[in-house]
């Protein structure tokens, strides 16, 4: 409470830059660009994320997830676009503790303790949320005089999770954070990061799993093939579900041509099989029995994964199409 | 309050002082360090027994030796054979955290990386302080025998010295970054040891014409100058100094390919 004061004090002769500052998204990337060895990771990514809003990134593994992260936490830099971090370079909040992260990647030495790695970090932070807080925050207080080497691999993600709620960030970036946790631990996880809501930071993540994504987040941003497929409330991702996925058996169909038709969202092809997308099942059904010679017809609900998958392929096959020589 | 408060007004964010640098930091590295058994005993255990058992002999301590006696030039080579131990395997250090993907981690924080440089230089030289100062302890209570002044003298050459081998161990962490780097610098160490004629005297011959070159040699000899009265030679100085260049610089620009944002 006592910096909240000397905060107020503080704002009184600076407070034009400090509400510049509160009007600021939490992030915003513009037509953000990253290749690798000529494969590209990120392919044009423009994305706002408002304070406090919980944002997840979902997608498969090669949709550029991990690769927008760095760039936001200024770990990689993109070869051309912008990313701001509440108005200011990432470097320059990393530095402020204005954003943390839980990074796949982030090792951790072995030979300190819990609580010693936990110090150690909170000593590089102007003003860092006490030890004890944090690893109770984390679920970890009973482990703090462990060797990290001896904790398990959901142990030192929590311990990755406490270290990255020290200096108590206004954007907390969360690479597939609950990788290796039970469904309780996921849970707790979470229940730890909405603990203060309102009021608590912002919050981007990347996840595999759809059931987390729609259970935590206020926002689904979903990846594939370095572009942003789809963007909305989990309903309205949900929504791209509550259509129906008709199949059919229909040797020689062209692609083309079933996209144009009245009703069809996304076409894939598999063999002689076509997977058609829609709003209207018994439209599509009808169109594919009279005009069509297709055979074996079946229409039924798709899940969100299904969703999911037709949305993510929809952008690959049509990225393949632009570029026939790139390796995905 | 705590939350009325912040849905209203921002903290006003701070970068920390000294990008980082704090004895809390210094404290837990040093303890870190120390608890590895094997550093313990490579750096602060070896090299005193080493003494012990090559430079006590009655004959060594009735020998002169410039301003004290042999057993006392025995002991300032055994000194500088555990700074170099112990500098090397402190700069080191920065293999293991790259392997571990620990500088990954830190990215994260406010460090800034030329403050984690720094600290690693400091959690060298504090372990070299150490390695010295183990062995003079030792030397001062089996009988070694130096003008008052020799032993202040000494002790400092051969830690201000050992900055060279701080600077090779980060150099050999940015370039082999291992978990394993100290069992590969070991015996490269060991080899330099005998270059610098710290184990036996150099007795000409090409061995001891190329290891005139080495940085063992040049610290061994500003080490033993306040006790040989040979002071301290351009050439020994020339030597150190182009060595720490060439660590320096090699370790610098391995670092900023390292640190260069992708």
């Amino acid at each position: 409470m006592e910096h909240r004061q000397t905060a107020v004090m503080e704002l009184s002769t600076r407070a034009g830059q400090t509400m510049g500052q509160d009007t600021r998204a939490a992030l915003e990337l513009r037509d953000v660009h990253k290749q690798f060895g000529g494969v590209c990771a990120v392919d044009g990514i423009s994305l706002v994320v408002e304070p406090g809003e919980i944002v997840a990134f979902l997608g498969p593994n090669g949709a550029g997830k991990t690769t927008t992260i760095d760039m936001m936490l200024g770990l990689a830099r993109p070869d051309s676009g912008s990313v701001a971090v509440f108005g200011g370079t990432p470097a320059s909040a990393i530095a402020r503790g204005r954003v943390s992260a839980v990074l796949q990647s982030g090792g951790l030495l072995h030979d300190m303790s819990v609580a010693e790695t936990v110090r150690l970090t909170a000593s590089l932070f102007a003003d860092p949320r006490p030890v004890a807080e944090v690893l109770d925050r984390a679920g970890i207080l009973d482990l703090a005089d462990r060797r990290v080497g001896k904790c398990s691999g959901g142990q030192q993600q929590r311990l990755r999770f406490a270290m990255a709620l020290l200096p108590e960030p206004d954007l907390l970036v969360l690479d597939e954070p609950t990788t290796g946790i039970d469904v309780q631990g996921r849970r707790d996880f979470w229940a730890a990061i909405r603990g203060d809501a309102p009021g608590g930071p912002a919050v981007v993540f990347a996840t595999h799993y759809l059931d987390e994504a729609d259970a935590y987040a206020d926002r689904i941003v979903m990846l594939a093939g370095g572009r942003i497929v789809a963007d909305g409330t989990p309903a309205q991702i949900k929504d791209l579900a509550s259509g129906r996925v008709v199949t059919a058996t229909l040797p020689g169909a062209s692609e083309a041509g079933l996209a144009a038709v009245e009703g069809v969202d996304a076409v894939q092809l598999r063999g002689d099989r076509v997977i058609l997308n829609t709003r209207d099942g018994d439209a599509v059904a009808r169109y594919l029995l009279s005009s069509t010679s297709a055979a074996d017809v079946q229409v039924c609900s798709p899940s969100l994964e299904d969703a999911f998958i037709a949305l993510t392929r929809a952008s690959q096959g049509h990225q393949r199409a632009a570029s026939p020589g790139r390796a995905r | 309050m705590n939350t009325s408060l912040a849905g209203l007004l921002h903290r006003v964010r701070k970068v920390p002082r000294l990008g980082g640098l704090s004895l809390t930091f210094l404290g837990l590295e040093l303890r870190r360090t120390l608890r590895n058994r094997s550093t313990i005993f490579f750096t602060l255990m070896m090299p005193p027994i080493f003494f012990l058992i090559f430079g006590t002999a009655a004959h060594y301590r009735t020998t002169t030796v410039g301003r004290g006696n042999a057993t006392a030039y025995i002991l300032v080579s055994m000194a500088v054979y555990g700074a170099m131990l112990a500098t090397t395997s402190g700069g080191a250090m920065v293999a293991v955290e790259r392997a571990l993907g620990w500088s990954r981690q830190l990215a994260l924080t406010p460090l800034r990386p030329l403050t984690y440089i720094a600290l690693k230089m400091l959690v060298a030289m504090t372990l070299g302080l150490l390695a010295v100062l183990v062995v003079f302890a030792v030397g001062a209570g089996s009988g070694a025998q130096m003008d008052g002044i020799v032993w202040v003298e000494s002790a400092l050459m051969a830690w201000a010295g050992s900055a060279v081998f701080a600077a090779f161990g980060l150099f050999m962490g940015y370039l082999l970054p291992s978990e394993n780097l100290m069992q590969v610098l070991g015996p490269v160490l060991a080899l330099l040891a005998f270059a610098g004629g710290l184990f036996i005297p150099l007795s000409g011959g090409l061995f001891a014409t190329v290891a005139a070159f080495t940085p063992a040699y040049g610290l061994a000899s500003i080490a033993r100058a306040p006790l040989t009265g040979d002071g301290l030679t351009v050439r020994a100085a020339a030597n150190l100094l182009i060595w720490c260049a060439i660590f320096t610089g090699g370790a610098a620009a391995l670092f900023r390919r390292d640190t260069r944002r992708t």
